[in-house]
């Protein structure tokens, strides 16, 4: 059968507050366990919560970033279960009015094709402690510093149809939250952590399958892989003409299978109602447009803008945009190269290639956007050709110095002078007269390739620096005498 | 003898009559002669008292003059005092000692008084009666085979019998007025968000609010003024101004109309007690005021609404007392599920565990619109109700509970008559406004009080209001003789 994969997404995003959702403990990854807590995140008798409005703030933001609906009174409500990092015994988060409601979102597909995922909403949660299971000889330890972390609960309507999808729509929430600065987006430290709805019915049909939700899926890759997985697990059930338990399940990247956590049946009864200790939170229009004045220009609008102004394709510009660092050394890389076109290139191409190599950020490149545009300089003021810019690149990345100081040091500079490319050629041609006889004698098309056999060996004859588009005319015009 | 006077006992001070080493070694030694019969303390903090008093003394000498430096009094023991044991009258935390301390004692303690110990209560403050206590229960200072009433029982049996200047209480659903009422006492609920709860062990978040118990309207001014106000820990708490609370207290009552309504007096009500409720109300008309008759047409509905909200939030504030970081933990948990239950079921009492179970389920899937938001609509209600009767009329008085305080063990198998014990205070929580009771007569020699209750805010006034009764009547001073067996 040909089935449609139906996929929502709901994404914890760790706001980067200084201090706890609801205490002035600070927020932060791998301190001492316990150090970072306040009354109200050890669930101390006699404690109150109070909302940190910094959080808030970041909220709208990014309500106001996916086009949503602000909630002007949102409401904390208390979510009842029983577990022992969870001091309080309820974790306080959002449910009827949160603060965030519906909005939606474009992302672009590697196909160049945008497609619109719906937001249901988004809401403020405090996050539970931790329970330690290792070095406390059977028993659990419980380490409370995460416990009141911030985090902004993003729900997805259930609009993604592939893996695909689902990774561009996570790197469009990512690029969004990173671009507002109101989360570092940190996947591998949980940062930001994605639990995935897949439900899959006959192509064509209405009504949804039964779905299942992946838990804690922590990077891109892991979320593509997840989701086939799954794909594929519901798929051979409903083949076989079995039925999907709706349920809770956990990928194992090790063995890249998904297995059932829990069911429905022992889902929690979570008695949510309205915390008392903390009032509705009413705000005003005044107060959300203060906000919307100081949203920076957000991916999107970067992406928008990089076609108009340098007619990038919607692709081209959707990945230089992806990231606020991304696009900040392009731009600068621009500015100094004058040609976008080939910035873009340079960017994506040897940039990014080098960058993945070795695993790193653009911002920890250590070829600056300056630096790399002046080389780009160099290859369309013909000083260097695009593959000797290459090796430059090499260099610069050894930090061997600046592009000029290398093309000097090395002595990379193309040779421009008319005549001394003519006799450099005419001598390649002069000891190789066999293939010179053969090329006057071939077909066109067998000409074309035997083209490619004098180039190189002109280009090695010259070091590289024979500048290609002077050597090809007088190549031409000497086969042809 | 010492009188229970904080104005009084502040010049005495200062005109160096005794030091306040003196008056806390006096209190100690009466708590010492005659709580065993009462029980109305769970801790005693002997070493910190005198400490403190020495600290009072030398502020007085400084020439400080806040009349609380020097008073030595009792908080009820839901209020976190820093390394101070604080229980809640609960086994689960027998031995709880808070790291921190409580916006109220902490403002009590910067007014300069001097905590005697803490005082017993209802466990969680779940009681009418003070029977529910991890502790024993808590006897009446005017009889002791009748309960002091609850759930701030141990607060006022002490101020009741001189075993502290005054003392704090909280007031959910007439915790600090029922026992002030028993004992013969004055209480004072605040409206809901005048004093902070923060370092409050919370019972139902919505509904508790702290006040003073003591003496004389006149000492919970003084009280009043050292711990109401705005409070950055709490988000519920209010942030409007408060005023002096002592400087209305002389005001006249001419004009004042007072609203008395009729379902207050109805067939709930010991004739005996509506007789001396409204023999109190006449009082005021000597002082210039006109009674008014009003209806409040959903105080019926007080009962049911509280009884689901009250014990919805319980449910959930109890949840943290699970056996893992603080508190009681059960011997020898053979798994966490086993953990929760043993220490949750051994560590919480009858009471509280029925209220834990009835919150539970009103809570649940299903049975959530049906009781926990209807609830709500029908406190929505009854706020409605007393906005609207206070349009029309200043203040309203009634009775505080339909008996003088009963005897012990006659209840405790009855809850919907323990729970109708509250039918009169209920629905000020519900509503949030200020409420206060007053001792206003004697029935068998039994302290039955009238209550007071106004609008948001208008704490000044009722104090205002019971300050001039104060003046005019005597109930107030009478005590009860601990000779005999206490």
């Amino acid at each position: 059968m040909n089935w449609e994969i139906v996929i929502g997404l709901e994404i914890h995003a760790q706001l980067s507050t200084k201090s706890k959702l609801f205490s002035g403990a600070a927020v932060g990854f791998g301190a001492e366990p316990n150090t970072q807590t306040a009354l109200v995140d050890l669930g101390m008798p006699g404690s109150l919560p109070v909302l940190n409005k910094e959080a808030l703030r970041m909220a709208v933001m990014f309500g106001l970033a996916v086009n949503a609906d602000i909630g002007m009174k949102s409401v904390f409500a208390r979510k009842n279960y029983f577990y022992p990092d969870l001091p309080k015994g309820y974790q306080t988060s959002q449910m009827d009015d949160p603060i965030v409601g519906v909005g939606h979102l474009d992302i672009t597909l590697e196909d160049g094709s945008t497609k619109r995922v719906g937001i249901t909403r988004a809401h403020l949660e405090e996050d539970a402690g931790k329970s330690l299971h290792e070095d406390f000889h059977g028993m659990t330890g419980i380490d409370l510093n995460r416990s009141s972390t911030p985090l902004l609960e993003i729900v997805s309507e259930p609009d993604i149809r592939s893996a695909k999808e689902a990774v561009a729509y996570v790197k469009t929430i990512h690029s969004i939250v990173t671009y507002l600065g109101i989360c570092d987006g940190n996947m591998a430290e949980g940062s930001m952590r994605c639990d995935v709805n897949i439900s899959l019915r006959p192509k064509g049909q209405q009504e949804y399958g039964t779905r299942t939700e992946i838990k804690n899926v922590n990077s891109f890759r892991f979320i593509e892989k997840a989701i086939h997985t799954e794909v594929e697990r519901q798929a051979d059930i409903l083949e076989d003409g079995g039925k999907i338990t709706q349920e809770t399940r956990l990928y194992d990247p090790e063995k890249n299978e998904t297995r059932s956590m829990r069911s429905k049946e022992d889902a929690n009864d979570y008695r949510y109602f309205p915390c008392p200790d903390l009032l509705p939170v009413e705000l005003t229009q005044g107060y959300v447009d203060s906000i919307k004045a100081t949203l920076p220009e957000l991916p999107a609008q970067k992406t928008q803008r990089f076609m108009n102004d340098y007619q990038l394709s919607e692709y081209d510009a959707s990945v230089l945009s992806s990231s606020r660092e991304m696009a900040n050394y392009f731009e600068t890389v621009t500015a100094e190269a004058k040609n976008a076109k080939l910035s873009a290139n340079w960017v994506m191409g040897e940039l990014s290639k080098f960058l993945n190599q070795n695993q790193m950020d653009v911002s920890q490149s250590p070829v600056s956007a300056e630096n790399l545009g002046l080389l780009l300089l160099r290859i369309e003021d013909n000083t260097i050709n695009g593959k000797t810019a290459k090796d430059v690149f090499q260099s610069m990345w050894n930090e061997e110095g600046t592009a000029d100081e290398i093309i000097e040091n090395k002595g990379l500079k193309q040779v421009t002078d008319t005549k001394a490319i003519e006799e450099m050629i005419q001598s390649v041609l002069d000891a190789n007269p066999s293939q010179v006889e053969q090329y006057r004698v071939s077909e066109p098309d067998k000409q074309k390739k035997m083209n490619g056999f004098f180039i190189g060996q002109i280009m090695k004859a010259s070091q590289g620096k024979a500048n290609p588009s002077l050597v090809n005319p007088i190549l031409a015009k000497l086969l042809k005498d | 003898m010492h009188s229970q006077n904080i104005t009084l006992l502040a010049q005495q001070l200062r005109n160096k009559e005794f030091s306040s080493v003196e008056l806390t070694q006096y209190y100690l030694e009466q708590i010492k002669q005659h709580d065993a019969s009462l029980n109305s303390f769970i801790t005693l903090t002997e070493e910190r008292a005198l400490d403190l008093a020495r600290q009072a003394d030398i502020r007085i000498q400084n020439g400080e003059n806040n009349p609380l430096i020097g008073i030595p009094i009792a908080h009820k023991d839901l209020f976190c005092t820093e390394n101070t044991l604080t229980t809640c009258a609960s086994k689960i935390l027998h031995n709880f000692v808070p790291p921190y301390e409580s916006t109220v004692t902490q403002r009590m303690l910067e007014s300069g008084t001097v905590m005697l110990g803490k005082t017993n209560m209802d466990e969680f403050a779940m009681g009418s009666s003070n029977e529910n206590s991890y502790f024993g229960a808590v006897k009446n200072p005017w009889n002791l085979n009748a309960v002091p009433g609850g759930s701030s029982g141990g607060s006022a049996a002490a101020v009741s019998a001189n075993l502290a200047v005054a003392a704090t209480g909280t007031d959910t659903g007439g915790s600090i007025r029922q026992p002030a009422s028993f004992c013969g006492i004055t209480g004072l609920k605040p409206t809901y968000g005048r004093v902070s709860r923060f370092g409050m062990i919370a019972f139902a978040s919505s509904l508790d609010q702290a006040g003073p118990m003591a003496r004389s309207a006149e000492d919970c001014a003084h009280i009043m003024n050292s711990i109401a106000g705005f409070d950055d820990k709490d988000s519920t708490s209010s942030e409007t101004k408060t005023e002096d609370y002592t400087a209305q207290l002389n005001l006249p009552l001419t004009g004042l109309k007072i609203g008395l309504p009729k379902e207050y007096f109805g067939e709930a009500l010991d004739p005996e007690v509506a007789k001396v409720t409204l023999d109190a109300a006449k009082e005021f008309e000597k002082l210039g005021a006109t009674l008014v008759d009003i209806s409040l047409p959903n105080l019926n509905l007080s009962i049911p609404s509280y009884y689901v909200i009250a014990p919805s939030e319980a449910s959930s504030n109890l949840s943290r007392f699970d056996g893992v970081r603080f508190g009681y933990r059960c011997e020898d948990p053979k798994d966490l599920l086993d953990m929760y239950m043993r220490s949750r079921s051994e560590g919480f009492g009858a009471e509280v565990q029925k209220r834990i179970m009835v919150g539970t389920y009103a809570l649940s899937e299903g049975y959530y619109d049906a009781y926990y938001l209807k609830a709500q609509k029908i406190r929505r209600l009854i706020k409605q109700d007393f906005v609207n009767a206070l349009t029309e009329v200043d203040v309203i008085m009634g009775p505080v509970a339909p008996t003088t305080a009963f005897n012990l063990n006659s209840k405790t198998q009855d809850p919907v008559a323990m729970y109708l014990e509250d039918i009169y205070t209920l629905s000020a929580n519900l509503a949030g406004i200020p409420a206060m009771s007053i001792p206003s007569g004697f029935i068998d020699k039994m302290p039955v009080g009238l209550q007071i209750m106004g609008n948001y805010f208008a704490e000044a006034k009722l104090l205002n209001i019971a300050h001039q009764f104060q003046q005019h009547t005597d109930w107030h001073t009478q005590t009860p003789s601990l000779t005999e067996g206490a």
